[in-house]
């Protein structure tokens, strides 16, 4: 895997500068790099990570399962569209399971804003067979950064000499 | 009641290490983003780890024989002829001890008598001096260059040499300053050594964390140096190791069986847990070095970039995980700058003066932290610098 991927995506906010140097190329290469992955879609974006748990009044998030009658054409790929195409709808996943089929993250108000939604948008789509609703309750680690224990790294370190 | 006139003199005479300064005052500090740990960020691989825990589950919880586990030396040997292309008899060649430290006051009170002259290039690791005092040996410091690299230069020891000098200290790849000796500097070494006839404790705990094309050189696979050689290398910094406390020495038999004795007597044997994760390093953790050297590498490129252009000035080190960035722009000392640094903008790092005298007017910088953790240490060092203009 390219390396300036790894990077990137543990962190946006180094420069082009700071990519180079620990790369070992030029900034223009780097530059290059980045437009490539843009215009091919390998890089979508650049957003926060925000530990809402810290944010008063940010919410609930739930974990969805859903069992689902695949189509004979196109598979799980049309209800994984109609699923994802609201906006509370942060992530949607096709898994390999044999409990359920889609896997979604619900962004809410309340706890019961999510579970009006499942059962009134969800559960009611023709496709869907059944649904399992799990709230979180603590996000321990988000997208490779660790939210839950914000001790220092190097705490457990001692310096002996 | 005084205890001074119970107490060693030279023991008393001993300087505390100047790295712990400073640490002492980021301890009573919130917020203090810290560059000063010589230890690696990484924990032990999962499957080291997991060795050790198995061993203990079978009650695996007595002595090792004092040398160390014959299977442990026998890997030892095969790692160090793999990587380093210098061959060991594990039998007689070989000692396992608490850590790399271990391993160096071993040799230096093997071979020490009183008034013997070692040559101690700095800056280095702070330990050379005091144990060669504690041995009854008299340290004489080669101060080493910053325009050389910070290398060692064949000159520059023979400048040095008396009639009673012993023993040649050679700490690289170097703690404080990321140096490297490449084959040849180590070939011009080997002269001035065989010409005066005396012997070399190669300190090679960093042999694993080198970033230039060429790999590191024992000074053992230098021709004829072999049987002058003592080297010293351990599993801390190579394989994340460092609490596992374990280290080991090689060199002729003649000196090894002596350096045994003195094992025997003040430590019996190496940890008995330490010793099984450390064969499964040995043989399933070349991938993990790999691993984590890069890491290391991409770190290292960043730091010695962003010093250099905030005015810090480097030469690119390229072992170890330390950066020794010359801080002269700012007209401080290298205490001065490393206090006003810790108490402007809360970040740690250490002066170059502790390693020796010669290290005035640098200090040392470790990365081995996260990269997020540098980036942050790095923009509060170029507030402080600017801030300084």
């Amino acid at each position: 895997m390219d390396k300036l991927l790894e990077l990137i995506n543990q962190n946006s906010e180094f420069t082009t500068a700071q990519l180079a140097a620990m790369l070992g190329e030029s900034e223009e290469s780097i530059t290059n790099k980045i437009k490539n992955y843009k215009e091919k879609g390998v890089i979508k974006g650049y957003k926060a990570l925000i530990d809402w748990d810290k944010v008063p009044d940010s919410g609930v998030k739930a974990i969805i399962e859903l069992k689902v009658t695949p189509k004979p054409e196109t598979g799980f790929d049309d209800i994984a569209k109609i699923v994802m195409s609201y906006d509370n709808v942060e992530n949607v996943y096709l898994a390999a399971s044999s409990r359920y089929d889609l896997v979604a993250t619900v962004k809410g108000e309340t706890i019961q804003e999510i579970a009006e939604f499942v059962s009134k948008r969800l559960s009611t789509l023709d496709a869907v067979i059944g649904t399992a609703t799990n709230f979180v309750l603590t996000q321990y680690k988000e997208g490779g950064v660790v939210f839950y224990d914000e001790d220092d790294e190097d705490e457990q370190r001692s310096l002996i000499l | 009641m005084d205890y001074s006139k119970f107490l060693n003199e030279k023991v008393q005479g001993i300087k505390p290490s100047g790295i712990r300064k400073f640490f002492d005052i980021a301890n009573e500090m919130d917020h203090v983003i810290s560059l000063s740990i010589g230890e690696p960020d990484f924990t032990t691989p999962w499957h080291v780890r997991q060795e050790g825990i198995e061993s203990l589950r079978r009650g695996h919880t007595w002595y090792s024989p004092n040398r160390g586990f014959m299977e442990l030396r026998s890997q030892i040997s095969n790692y160090f002829a793999r990587r380093f292309n210098v061959e060991y008899n594990p039998e007689t060649e070989i000692v396992v001890t608490v850590g790399g430290s271990e391993a160096l006051d071993l040799c230096l009170r093997t071979l020490i008598d009183t008034g013997d002259e070692v040559l101690i290039p700095q800056p280095s690791f702070v330990c050379y001096e005091p144990m060669t005092v504690m041995a009854g040996g008299k340290p004489v410091i080669i101060e080493t260059k910053a325009e050389n690299e910070f290398r060692l230069t064949a000159e520059e020891v023979e400048k040095h040499i008396t009639p009673k000098t012993k023993l040649l200290i050679l700490p690289f790849p170097n703690n404080p300053t990321g140096a490297v000796m490449r084959r040849t500097h180590l070939e011009e070494i080997a002269k001035v050594v065989e010409k005066h006839n005396i012997l070399v404790l190669s300190d090679e705990i960093y042999a694993e964390l080198t970033y230039g094309k060429e790999r590191h050189v024992s000074f053992a696979d230098i021709k004829g140096m072999k049987e002058r050689t003592i080297v010293v290398n351990g599993f801390s910094k190579s394989y994340a190791m460092t609490g596992w406390r374990l280290g080991y020495a090689l060199g002729p038999e003649e000196i090894i069986s002596q350096m045994l004795k003195l094992h025997q007597y003040a430590i019996m044997s190496a940890p008995t847990t330490a010793q099984y994760a450390a064969i499964e390093a040995l043989k399933h953790g070349d991938s993990d070095i790999e691993r984590m050297r890069s890491e290391y590498d991409i770190r290292r490129r960043l730091i010695v970039d962003e010093l250099c252009r905030m005015g810090l000035t480097c030469f690119e080190p390229e072992g170890a995980f330390y950066v020794f960035p010359s801080i002269q722009i700012s007209g401080m000392t290298s205490e001065e700058f490393c206090e006003k640094l810790i108490f402007a903008q809360h970040v740690a790092i250490v002066p170059g003066t502790a390693f020796g005298e010669c290290g005035e007017g640098f200090a040392r910088v470790s990365y081995s932290y996260s990269l997020k953790h540098i980036k942050e240490a790095l923009e509060r060092i170029e507030r402080f610098v600017n801030e300084q203009k």
